[in-house]
């Protein structure tokens, strides 16, 4: 059908933005809240989404996804927390340094991947670090819709405790918080034993913690389809490599500290996205040759589709060898 | 525009008529002479002014006669609108989105006006005129779904998405192309669509999938599709099947060319924002081949495409049995002169028929 050719844009809808606070919240962790610069309210989002946050690093653009922390039923601001990442690429970095309050930024329209399972009778949050993000939208949610949770939030150290305060002050019976320095740590196994029918449980972390995560589960009989979880990849720096983009008929080079997305982006080309993060599917594009070597990093492919060689999700995936040549 | 009504009838006497306004604006669903499945999907996000593609849920002369009809069908049959229990907060989403859009592009005929929680919804063609507290179910009459697809034509599927999945898990479903919700309901996106043939094959299905679990908030989709009724019927369904099966066996070479309608679905993707849920609203649009024909390039198209479809879709569709009639009808229209791209009439650049 073609009704209207309307050509797809990249990425999702965007919003232009305000930074209206910008709060500390420890020596790692900062809170961004924005406001719409039109006056309009905020679309509705559901718990567990995120935004991808474009920011112009010296002419260099950046687009980090971030989870929505913010009441979902509060129109009126959206926020994130941004955790320093001082080994990354940059863009942790450029918020917690170059951001100030009343700077205009352009986020996208929420975006879930991580999302509640409506149908779950109580629902189980394991949240390591910075992790804890989404879970505080999908708190807010269920205590206004009188659904039923419990979260276990393991910490670094108590100065670390992103939130803590807040959290067990509000909800002293539902939130139990382990501290590494204090060699306390989450007891999953009876965590998991004693949970009623029904349940769901969602962790968000570092990938070692959700690999334990889904292990435990699924050695305690828990079907898989219980158990969910989000990891954002973000891109690792690689040797630099040269592609060559068949339908743009062009050559690029992508530099080391770049990701493979970013490179055709910088060099005019629009290629769709949402995540960024290896787990949409959005970026999915279809090798023409290659000689050499793929480092996938994607959530999104399966075993199979790696193994062929004919596909490549360039937000994170590199290549090392002669030549690639992509249907781009 | 304001929009006159007709009073019209899509059983019994079947008075139901199209304007010739309505005629120009259908949403003709050929581009080309020819037509296989493919993953046809395009963005939502308006179109030609006075299309069927302009705003995000078209109001036409039919509204108030359609939704006669629904009540019609719902009071004899309540499971053609089911909800499972985790899919109210998408049933709100959806009546959020289909007042907030209504009221934004025909303000004539809609208004909303919200204070915080306590939401006004005024019908202007159905005469209703409403007080209730949004996200509180007893203050409507049913549950959110329901009550606003009573006032919205086409059907509406309302998919819950987990695990890289979308289920059917509620709807409202009274217009439908042979198929039925009470027997879908909680079915997984393969499953419902098992008994299609040929496309599976060609991995229209799994690639449509990774289409839809990417659609996002803001940005809609839509797509066309397309089958044949006898008789300008809304409701063929599985469930009446005995009542308007039997209806294909009288068509007629006399009674063909307003007997046979070509039915088009203008098919519509939203993520829902609250409950992260897909809504799939299935617009019908009906039309009979004596309208039709009024269009020469849509008359020298029809007839090539019926001719030439895979035997498989028209066994599927329904009509194999009535092609050879139809295809008697049809070449009538047909002089054997090319015809412009697209779906669109060009009336004013296509040669009248020839014959
Ligand atoms: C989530 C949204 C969708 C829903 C709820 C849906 C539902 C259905 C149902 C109930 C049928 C009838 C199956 C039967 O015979 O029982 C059908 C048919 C079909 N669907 Fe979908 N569908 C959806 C999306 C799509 C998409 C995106 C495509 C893209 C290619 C597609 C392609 C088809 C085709 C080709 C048929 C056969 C239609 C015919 O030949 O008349 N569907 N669909
Ligand atoms: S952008 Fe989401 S997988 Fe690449």
């Amino acid at each position: 059908m073609s009704a209207a050719p309307q050509k797809a844009k990249a990425g999702a809808e965007k919003i232009e933005v305000e930074v209206s606070a910008i709060v500390p919240l420890n020596d790692l962790v900062t809170r961004f809240e924005f406001t719409r610069r039109d006056g309009l309210p905020f679309p509705p989002f559901s718990a567990g989404a995120h935004t991808v946050v474009e920011m112009n690093d010296d002419g260099r653009t950046r687009l980090n996804p971030y989870s929505l922390m913010s009441d979902p039923a509060d129109s009126t601001k959206y926020a994130i927390s941004v955790r320093r990442d001082d080994e990354g690429r940059g863009g942790s970095l450029f918020m917690h340094r170059k951001v100030k309050v009343g700077d205009t930024m352009t986020i996208t329209y929420p975006v879930n991947l991580f999302p509640l399972d409506l149908r779950g009778r109580k629902h189980v949050f394991l949240a390591g670090g910075i992790g804890i993000t989404p879970f505080m939208a999908m708190i807010a949610y269920l205590e206004r819709m009188g659904g039923a949770w419990e979260l276990h939030y393991a910490c670094r150290s108590e100065a670390l405790g992103t939130y803590v305060d807040e959290l067990t002050s509000r909800h002293p019976n539902k939130v139990h918080v382990y501290y590494d320095d204090k060699k306390q740590a989450i007891a999953l196994e009876d965590l998991l034993d004693g949970q009623p029918l029904g349940t769901h449980v969602y962790v968000c972390g570092p990938q070692g913690m959700i690999q334990w995560v889904h292990k435990t589960a699924a050695a305690h009989g828990w079907p898989d389809e219980n158990v969910h979880s989000e990891e954002f990849l973000a891109p690792q720096p690689g040797k630099p490599f040269e592609v060559r983009l068949c339908k743009s008929d062009i050559t690029i080079q992508v530099g080391e500290h770049e990701s493979l997305l970013e490179a055709i982006e910088r060099c005019g080309v629009e290629a769709p996205f949402l995540c960024r993060g290896g787990a949409c599917g959005q970026c999915e594009t279809d090798v023409v040759e290659a000689d050499g070597e793929f480092i996938h990093r994607d959530h999104w492919l399966d075993d199979d589709d790696h193994a062929s060689g004919k596909k490549i999700m360039p937000c994170v995936s590199r290549f090392v060898g002669k030549t690639l040549v992509l249907d781009r | 525009m304001t929009i006159q009504f007709n009073e019209e009838t899509f059983r019994d006497d079947y008075s139901f008529r199209n304007s010739d306004w309505a005629i120009k604006r259908f949403p003709f669903p050929f581009h080309e002479d020819s037509y296989m499945y493919s993953v046809n999907m395009e963005q939502h996000r308006g179109g030609p002014e006075g299309s069927v593609y302009e705003k995000r849920f078209d109001v036409d002369e039919h509204y108030v006669s359609e939704m006669r009809d629904r009540a019609i069908v719902l009071a004899d049959d309540p499971l053609r609108c089911q909800s499972l229990p985790h899919m109210t907060l998408a049933g709100w989403d959806t009546l959020e989105l289909i007042m907030v859009s209504k009221s934004e592009d025909y303000p004539d005929l809609f208004e909303l006006h919200r204070d915080g929680d306590r939401w006004r919804w005024i019908n202007k063609p159905m005469g209703i005129d409403h007080t209730f507290t949004f996200l509180d179910e007893t203050t409507l009459p049913c549950g959110p779904l329901e009550y606003i697809t009573r006032q919205a034509q086409g059907d509406y599927a309302v998919l819950d998405q987990r695990n890289d999945m979308l289920y059917m898990d509620a709807g409202m479903i009274t217009t439908q192309a042979d198929w039925s919700l009470d027997f879908d309901i909680g079915m997984d996106f393969f499953e419902w669509h098992a008994p299609v043939p040929l496309a599976h094959e060609m991995g229209i299905f799994k690639r449509a999938l990774k289409f839809l679990l990417n659609v996002q908030q803001g940005a809609p989709a839509r797509r066309l599709n397309w089958t044949m009724t006898v008789n300008p019927l809304l409701d063929t369904s599985p469930e009446n099947y005995h009542k308007w099966g039997v209806q294909k066996s009288t068509l007629t070479p006399q009674n063909i060319g307003s007997k046979q309608h070509l039915r088009v679905e203008l098919q519509t993707f939203y993520r829902l924002p609250r409950s992260n849920a897909l809504l799939f609203p299935i617009r019908c649009y009906l039309i009979a081949f004596q309208d039709i024909v009024t269009i020469p390039k849509w008359g020298r198209r029809l007839h090539r495409v019926i001719r030439d479809l895979p035997e498989e879709l028209a066994t599927y569709k329904g009509f194999i049995d009535n092609r050879p009639m139809m295809l008697d009808y049809l070449s009538q229209y047909d002089d054997g002169l090319p015809t412009s791209p697209g779906v669109w009439p060009d009336l004013d650049t296509e040669p009248p028929l020839q014959k």
